[in-house]
């Protein structure tokens, strides 16, 4: 038998390789100092951390390459969702330490296992291979089903795990199935081949791809969180220690919004098919979310219902690409991503403040008296929650305001529409949360004890240097990803079937 | 019908039998051998689709390795509360009937009445030992090797939530 051993271009690999790399030397330090402070640690995954953004930032400029026998693909959009996820990650750890000590479950553990989980957010990211998207998936999804279960003398926690375990394990048996199905129709589990494969087809072949899309997007939509495959998220949410809750948030949403685009733009040949479902999935993903939050009693949960939301806005800029690639960019979405991440992590890493022993306090009136604690926190608190609303200048307004107009461009009007009134409907949740951080302690049932610690603060401004500057960076996140969307789409040349690699 | 699909029909109802033992029995070791029936059977369907590599880890690993794992934790647990039945019938089992069988008619009525169904045929030398080990170390290296982090997830994230509190 013959064969040919791939030529390998490591750099494309080098950033998953030292996230990687990262974790396994953090848990040797684990294991070698157990039961010590988690400073170096922290210290360690940190400054791995930013070597990675800063490699990361070096590839930006590069052009689209594969490697691997077409297992990796770096591409601007790649590169940018890489980054997104990496800088989440460094914040989410910068507030980390203060709220595990706070709630008295300090693993040394915590690390390595997040940043496994964003190793395989970055798999995703950087694949158009659908093996190679699953195997990312589940390092991601394994990671974060131990991490929600962190805090075990919660009774939340631990149902917050076993439930987002049982409910993850379903969506990646829909996945796989749907996986299954479109490598039977197409004989091939990379993206381009299977676009290729499903230009052509007539009446009689056409269900198995359609119904192969179907299950995929139901298995990608569980992880965005779209309705109706969205009922876990509130739980997990509220449920999992704030930090975690502030890296899947983040991590998991950007990394499950990279996969549905390439999927997306793999299945355009069928638009027809899936295009009027996800449209109406998406005002569903809107209107639900939205209306929801509102009645919640508690910060966490809110701010999960909140995540739904979001993730129908951005359904939304994915839908308007994939109407009409000529005349809106995939930039809209990224652009979204950077700024939804900032937002997000920032409110969580504030509403952590709220932990007070082994308890996570997260109902409205925790949150009172936070302004006598921490009051730059706080501040801080308000430009995330305004951000979130779409209050200019801050970065969820042009956010939002790009997408209403990709959708107005494409003659998605109905969808704007929706969006706009969302945004309206949003604002009365986040400034319950907003007053409730100001109201003074009188009469709390357990006020804010906690003093926030300089990690948080340099945290909490990195956040709200993203909130703010990120704005500035629009035009050229829509410049950069017109070129890598371009690279989405099918490349021209070799069709890599399996089955005639074998038979060869 | 020939033989081919005789045998095949045989080995699916076995297979089916297996699966439904194992949700349909209360007795936790039983309803363990019925998935080791299901596991096997599975590994000879592979087998007959000319996949004998896949065949042999099927029951390699699950029929054997992941069975006796199985079976030592149904033993271990089982002094710790008998399997409690519930008193009435969950009101729940009707919907998910409901639902499992609208899925079922789903895939028939979209994908298998159009496209029809036939009998898959192996290719010749496509899961042989020596084929499955070329593509994984030349097409699919990579996910192979992305695979190891995935099991040093398994292993600390498992080791984390057992661990006692610190």
């Amino acid at each position: 038998m013959n064969y040919t051993i791939p030529t390998v271009d490591w750099s494309l690999v080098l950033p998953f390789a030292l996230v990687a790399l990262t974790g396994i030397v953090a848990l040797i330090i684990e294991t070698a100092h157990p039961k010590r402070d988690n400073g170096l640690i922290i210290g360690v995954s940190l400054t791995g951390l930013a070597a990675t953004f800063v490699l990361l930032l070096t590839q930006l400029v590069l052009p689209p390459a594969r490697t691997f026998g077409n297992m990796v693909l770096r591409d601007q959009f790649s590169v940018l969702l890489q980054l997104i996820c990496v800088a989440a990650t460094a914040v989410c750890f910068m507030f980390s330490d203060g709220y595990l000590r706070e709630k008295k479950i300090a693993f040394g553990e915590f690390y390595p296992l997040t940043l496994w989980a964003l190793s395989g957010a970055m798999v995703m990211v950087s694949t158009d291979n659908l093996l190679m998207l699953f195997v990312g998936l589940e390092i991601l999804s394994i990671a974060l089903y131990c991490l929600a279960g962190m805090s075990r003398s919660e009774a939340r926690s631990e149902e917050s795990a076993l439930k987002y375990f049982l409910l993850g394990a379903f969506a990646s048996a829909f996945l796989l199935y749907g996986i299954a199905f479109l490598f039977g129709a197409s004989g091939s589990m990379s993206l381009p081949d299977i676009q290729k494969a499903v230009t052509g087809l007539t009446r009689d072949t056409l269900p198995m791809p359609v119904f192969g899309v179907m299950l995929v997007l139901v298995g990608l939509g569980f992880k965005a969180s779209l309705v109706p495959f969205h009922q876990w998220t509130p739980d997990v949410y509220q449920g999992a220690p704030t930090n975690v809750t502030a890296f899947m948030a983040a991590v998991s949403k950007v990394a499950a919004f990279g996969a549905l685009a390439r999927v997306l733009v793999a299945a355009a040949p069928l638009h027809q098919y899936w295009f009027e479902a996800l449209y109406w999935i998406a005002i569903a993903t809107m209107c639900i979310g939205n209306l929801v939050a509102l009645v919640q009693k508690d910060v966490k949960r809110a701010l999960g219902y909140s995540s739904i939301a979001h993730a129908g806005y951005l359904l939304v800029a994915l839908l308007a690409y994939t109407r009409d690639p000529d005349k809106v960019s995939l930039g809209t979405t990224v652009f979204y991503l950077i700024g939804y991440a900032a937002m997000t992590v920032g409110a969580f890493a504030v509403v952590s403040l709220a932990a007070k022993g082994d308890r996570d306090g997260s109902r409205y009136q925790d949150l009172h008296g936070l302004y006598r604690r921490a009051p730059f926190a706080t501040v801080m608190l308000v430009l995330f929650l305004s951000s979130l609303i779409g209050i200019p200048p801050t970065v969820g307004f042009f956010g939002k305001q790009l997408i209403f107009l990709d959708a107005l461009r494409t003659g998605l009007v109905p969808l704007a529409i929706v969006l706009a009134v969302n945004s309206a409907v949003s604002a009365y949740y986040y400034l319950q949360i907003m007053v409730a951080a100001f109201v003074s302690e009188e009469g709390a049932a357990r006020p804010v004890s906690r003093k926030p610690g300089a990690g948080m603060t340099i945290g909490v401004c990195v956040c709200a240097a993203g909130v703010i500057f990120a704005s500035l960076l629009g035009g050229y996140v829509q410049e950069t990803t017109r070129t890598a969307a371009l690279q989405a789409k099918p490349v021209p040349g070799r069709v890599q079937n399996q089955m005639e690699v074998i038979n060869r | 019908m020939s033989a081919s699909e005789i045998g095949f029909l045989a080995l699916a109802l076995l297979a089916v039998i297996g699966a439904a033992g194992v949700v349909l029995i209360d007795n936790p070791v039983r309803s363990a051998l019925c998935l080791v029936l299901n596991f096997f059977v599975l590994g000879f369907i592979y087998f007959t689709l000319g996949a004998p590599m896949i065949g042999i880890t099927q029951i390699m690993v699950y029929a054997g390795a992941i069975m006796v794992l199985f079976l030592f934790v149904i033993m271990m647990l089982k002094r710790q509360g008998a399997m409690a039945k519930p008193d009435k019938p969950d009101s729940r089992l009707g919907l998910a009937v409901v639902l499992g069988l609208a899925l079922a008619v789903t895939v028939y009525a979209t994908v298998i009445a159009p496209q029809g169904v036939t009998l898959p045929l192996g290719i010749k030398d496509y899961g042989t030992p020596q084929a499955v080990g070329v593509s994984l170390f030349t097409n699919f290296v990579w996910p192979f090797e992305v695979v190891s982090v995935l099991l040093l997830v398994g292993i600390v994230g498992s080791i984390m939530l057992a661990k006692r509190r610190i």
